[in-house]
Protein backbone atom coordinates (compact mmCIF):
# COMPACT_ATOMS: atom_id res chain seq x y z
CA UNK A 1 0.00 0.00 0.00
CA UNK A 2 1.23 3.46 -0.88
CA UNK A 3 -0.10 6.94 -0.14
CA UNK A 4 1.12 9.94 -2.12
CA UNK A 5 0.18 13.57 -1.80
CA UNK A 6 0.37 16.55 -4.10
CA UNK A 7 -1.24 19.95 -4.42
CA UNK A 8 -3.75 21.10 -6.99
CA UNK A 9 -3.93 24.84 -6.31
CA UNK A 10 -4.69 25.17 -2.61
CA UNK A 11 -6.26 21.74 -2.39
CA UNK A 12 -4.43 18.63 -1.23
CA UNK A 13 -4.72 15.42 -3.25
CA UNK A 14 -4.22 12.06 -1.53
CA UNK A 15 -3.57 9.19 -3.91
CA UNK A 16 -4.11 5.66 -2.60
CA UNK A 17 -2.23 2.93 -4.43
CA UNK A 18 -2.92 -0.75 -3.66
CA UNK A 19 -5.47 -2.47 -1.45
CA UNK A 20 -7.22 -0.86 1.51
CA UNK A 21 -8.24 -3.48 4.06
CA UNK A 22 -7.78 -4.32 7.73
CA UNK A 23 -4.08 -4.94 7.17
CA UNK A 24 -3.22 -1.69 5.37
CA UNK A 25 -5.72 0.56 7.21
CA UNK A 26 -3.41 1.59 10.13
CA UNK A 27 -0.69 2.70 7.67
CA UNK A 28 -3.14 4.66 5.50
CA UNK A 29 -4.73 6.30 8.55
CA UNK A 30 -1.31 7.36 9.89
CA UNK A 31 -0.11 8.75 6.55
CA UNK A 32 -3.29 10.74 5.92
CA UNK A 33 -3.42 12.12 9.46
CA UNK A 34 0.22 13.24 9.29
CA UNK A 35 -0.44 15.18 6.08
CA UNK A 36 -3.74 16.64 7.33
CA UNK A 37 -1.87 17.94 10.38
CA UNK A 38 1.30 19.14 8.61
CA UNK A 39 0.08 20.66 5.36
CA UNK A 40 -1.58 24.03 4.83
CA UNK A 41 -4.53 23.45 2.47
CA UNK A 42 -8.16 24.35 1.83
CA UNK A 43 -9.93 21.09 0.97
CA UNK A 44 -8.69 17.57 0.15
CA UNK A 45 -9.44 15.04 -2.58
CA UNK A 46 -8.94 11.28 -2.25
CA UNK A 47 -7.86 10.03 -5.66
CA UNK A 48 -8.88 6.36 -5.83
CA UNK A 49 -7.89 5.69 -9.45
CA UNK A 50 -5.10 3.34 -8.35
CA UNK A 51 -6.93 1.77 -5.41
CA UNK A 52 -7.47 -1.79 -6.66
CA UNK A 53 -9.44 -3.04 -3.65
CA UNK A 54 -11.36 -1.67 -0.69
CA UNK A 55 -13.72 -3.31 1.80
CA UNK A 56 -15.79 -1.80 4.62
CA UNK A 57 -12.64 -1.18 6.67
CA UNK A 58 -11.99 1.58 4.11
CA UNK A 59 -15.37 3.16 4.89
CA UNK A 60 -14.25 3.57 8.51
CA UNK A 61 -10.89 5.05 7.47
CA UNK A 62 -12.50 7.59 5.12
CA UNK A 63 -15.25 8.62 7.58
CA UNK A 64 -12.57 9.05 10.25
CA UNK A 65 -10.58 11.47 8.06
CA UNK A 66 -13.80 13.27 7.05
CA UNK A 67 -14.55 13.89 10.76
CA UNK A 68 -11.05 15.20 11.48
CA UNK A 69 -11.21 17.59 8.53
CA UNK A 70 -14.76 18.71 9.35
CA UNK A 71 -13.52 19.95 12.73
CA UNK A 72 -11.04 22.11 10.80
CA UNK A 73 -13.82 23.37 8.48
CA UNK A 74 -12.25 21.55 5.53
CA UNK A 75 -14.05 19.35 3.05
CA UNK A 76 -13.08 15.92 1.76
CA UNK A 77 -13.95 14.73 -1.76
CA UNK A 78 -13.29 11.50 -3.68
CA UNK A 79 -12.58 10.90 -7.34
CA UNK A 80 -12.04 8.01 -9.76
CA UNK A 81 -13.29 5.06 -7.67
CA UNK A 82 -13.36 1.65 -9.39
CA UNK A 83 -16.88 0.29 -10.08
CA UNK A 84 -16.65 -2.00 -7.01
CA UNK A 85 -15.42 0.78 -4.72
CA UNK A 86 -18.15 3.03 -6.16
CA UNK A 87 -20.69 0.33 -5.23
CA UNK A 88 -19.42 0.29 -1.63
CA UNK A 89 -19.65 4.09 -1.46
CA UNK A 90 -23.22 4.02 -2.77
CA UNK A 91 -24.50 1.22 -0.55
CA UNK A 92 -22.93 2.65 2.61
CA UNK A 93 -24.33 6.13 2.00
CA UNK A 94 -20.82 7.60 1.99
CA UNK A 95 -21.67 9.89 -0.93
CA UNK A 96 -24.16 11.67 1.31
CA UNK A 97 -21.28 13.21 3.27
CA UNK A 98 -18.35 12.93 0.84
CA UNK A 99 -19.01 14.15 -2.70
CA UNK A 100 -17.52 12.58 -5.79
CA UNK A 101 -15.77 15.11 -8.03
CA UNK B 1 -26.90 -29.22 -9.04
CA UNK B 2 -23.93 -31.45 -8.22
CA UNK B 3 -20.57 -30.24 -6.94
CA UNK B 4 -17.91 -30.17 -9.66
CA UNK B 5 -14.98 -29.08 -7.49
CA UNK B 6 -14.11 -28.16 -3.93
CA UNK B 7 -11.19 -26.91 -1.86
CA UNK B 8 -10.27 -26.13 1.73
CA UNK B 9 -7.87 -23.55 3.05
CA UNK B 10 -6.71 -23.04 6.63
CA UNK B 11 -5.05 -19.76 7.55
CA UNK B 12 -3.93 -18.03 10.70
CA UNK B 13 -6.09 -15.12 11.79
CA UNK B 14 -3.51 -12.51 10.78
CA UNK B 15 -4.52 -9.43 8.81
CA UNK B 16 -1.75 -10.00 6.25
CA UNK B 17 -3.61 -13.20 5.24
CA UNK B 18 -6.73 -11.28 4.15
CA UNK B 19 -5.41 -10.46 0.71
CA UNK B 20 -4.19 -14.04 0.27
CA UNK B 21 -7.57 -15.51 1.31
CA UNK B 22 -9.68 -13.36 -1.01
CA UNK B 23 -7.28 -13.92 -3.92
CA UNK B 24 -7.34 -17.72 -3.48
CA UNK B 25 -11.15 -17.83 -3.38
CA UNK B 26 -11.35 -15.54 -6.42
CA UNK B 27 -8.90 -17.75 -8.34
CA UNK B 28 -10.97 -20.84 -7.48
CA UNK B 29 -14.19 -19.06 -8.55
CA UNK B 30 -12.74 -18.30 -12.01
CA UNK B 31 -13.31 -21.95 -13.02
CA UNK B 32 -17.03 -21.32 -13.61
CA UNK B 33 -16.42 -18.20 -15.73
CA UNK B 34 -17.74 -15.38 -13.56
CA UNK B 35 -17.70 -11.78 -14.82
CA UNK B 36 -15.04 -9.41 -13.50
CA UNK B 37 -17.71 -7.72 -11.40
CA UNK B 38 -18.73 -11.05 -9.83
CA UNK B 39 -15.08 -11.82 -9.01
CA UNK B 40 -14.71 -8.42 -7.33
CA UNK B 41 -17.95 -8.98 -5.41
CA UNK B 42 -16.65 -12.31 -4.05
CA UNK B 43 -13.27 -10.83 -3.12
CA UNK B 44 -14.99 -8.06 -1.18
CA UNK B 45 -17.43 -10.40 0.62
CA UNK B 46 -14.64 -12.86 1.58
CA UNK B 47 -12.51 -9.97 2.85
CA UNK B 48 -15.39 -8.81 5.07
CA UNK B 49 -15.90 -12.29 6.54
CA UNK B 50 -12.18 -12.84 7.18
CA UNK B 51 -11.89 -9.36 8.75
CA UNK B 52 -14.75 -10.26 11.13
CA UNK B 53 -12.85 -13.38 12.21
CA UNK B 54 -9.64 -11.44 12.86
CA UNK B 55 -11.14 -8.35 14.49
CA UNK B 56 -14.15 -9.75 16.34
CA UNK B 57 -13.92 -13.55 16.74
CA UNK B 58 -10.27 -13.43 17.81
CA UNK B 59 -10.40 -9.86 19.13
CA UNK B 60 -7.51 -8.64 16.99
CA UNK B 61 -5.02 -10.94 18.73
CA UNK B 62 -3.52 -11.92 15.34
CA UNK B 63 -3.78 -15.58 16.31
CA UNK B 64 -6.36 -18.31 15.93
CA UNK B 65 -7.44 -20.39 12.95
CA UNK B 66 -9.75 -19.56 10.06
CA UNK B 67 -11.02 -22.36 7.81
CA UNK B 68 -12.30 -21.52 4.35
CA UNK B 69 -14.15 -24.23 2.41
CA UNK B 70 -15.28 -23.58 -1.17
CA UNK B 71 -17.37 -25.65 -3.51
CA UNK B 72 -18.50 -25.10 -7.07
CA UNK B 73 -21.45 -26.30 -9.07
CA UNK B 74 -21.75 -25.31 -12.72
CA UNK B 75 -23.22 -21.92 -11.82
CA UNK B 76 -22.67 -21.36 -8.08
CA UNK B 77 -19.81 -20.73 -5.70
CA UNK B 78 -20.37 -21.52 -2.03
CA UNK B 79 -17.81 -20.29 0.51
CA UNK B 80 -17.92 -21.26 4.17
CA UNK B 81 -15.68 -19.24 6.46
CA UNK B 82 -15.32 -20.70 9.96
CA UNK B 83 -13.61 -19.45 13.07
CA UNK B 84 -13.30 -20.86 16.58
CA UNK B 85 -13.44 -17.56 18.43
CA UNK B 86 -15.84 -15.88 20.84
CA UNK B 87 -18.99 -16.33 18.74
CA UNK B 88 -21.72 -13.82 17.92
CA UNK B 89 -24.23 -13.40 20.74
CA UNK B 90 -27.03 -12.01 18.60
CA UNK B 91 -26.63 -12.77 14.88
CA UNK B 92 -29.72 -10.80 13.83
CA UNK B 93 -28.43 -7.67 15.55
CA UNK B 94 -24.88 -8.17 14.21
CA UNK B 95 -26.20 -8.23 10.66
CA UNK B 96 -27.89 -4.82 10.92
CA UNK B 97 -26.15 -1.96 9.07
CA UNK B 98 -23.81 0.15 11.21
CA UNK B 99 -23.90 -2.33 14.12
CA UNK B 100 -20.50 -2.80 15.73
CA UNK B 101 -19.34 -4.09 19.10
CA UNK B 102 -16.06 -2.19 18.82
CA UNK B 103 -15.99 1.38 20.08
CA UNK B 104 -12.42 2.03 18.95
CA UNK B 105 -10.73 1.69 15.57
CA UNK B 106 -13.26 3.53 13.38
CA UNK B 107 -15.36 0.44 12.57
CA UNK B 108 -18.10 1.13 10.04
CA UNK B 109 -20.35 -1.74 11.12
CA UNK B 110 -21.05 -2.45 7.44
CA UNK B 111 -19.34 -5.84 7.07
CA UNK B 112 -22.44 -8.07 6.90
CA UNK B 113 -24.33 -5.44 4.90
CA UNK B 114 -21.56 -5.49 2.26
CA UNK B 115 -21.57 -9.32 2.22
CA UNK B 116 -25.35 -9.31 1.69
CA UNK B 117 -25.13 -6.70 -1.07
CA UNK B 118 -22.35 -8.54 -2.91
CA UNK B 119 -23.64 -12.13 -2.61
CA UNK B 120 -26.84 -13.93 -3.55
CA UNK B 121 -27.18 -15.41 -0.09
CA UNK B 122 -25.45 -14.97 3.28
CA UNK B 123 -26.11 -17.34 6.19
CA UNK B 124 -24.53 -17.01 9.63
CA UNK B 125 -24.56 -19.63 12.35
CA UNK B 126 -22.78 -18.97 15.61
CA UNK B 127 -22.28 -20.35 19.08
CA UNK B 128 -19.50 -19.77 21.59
CA UNK B 129 -16.33 -21.15 20.04
CA UNK B 130 -17.63 -21.63 16.50
CA UNK B 131 -18.99 -19.25 13.87
CA UNK B 132 -19.66 -20.08 10.23
CA UNK B 133 -20.45 -17.53 7.56
CA UNK B 134 -21.77 -19.08 4.36
CA UNK B 135 -21.62 -16.97 1.20
CA UNK B 136 -23.34 -18.01 -2.02
CA UNK B 137 -22.60 -16.38 -5.36
CA UNK B 138 -24.26 -17.39 -8.62
CA UNK B 139 -22.78 -16.64 -12.03
CA UNK B 140 -26.01 -17.09 -13.98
Amino acid sequence: MEVYTNFEGNNLVFGLIGELDEHSAPFVRKKLDEKIEQEDFNDAVLDLSRLSFMDSTGIGVIIGRYKIMKKQNKRLYVRNPSPTVDKIFKMSGLYEIISRV
Amino acid sequence: MSTINSMKLTIEAKSQNESFARSVVAAFFVQINPTLEQIEDVKTAVSEAVTNCIVHAYNGAQQGTIEIACSLTEDTLTVEICDFGIGIENVEQAMKPFFTTTSTGERSGMGFTVMQAFCDNVCVTSSKGHTTVKLVKKVA
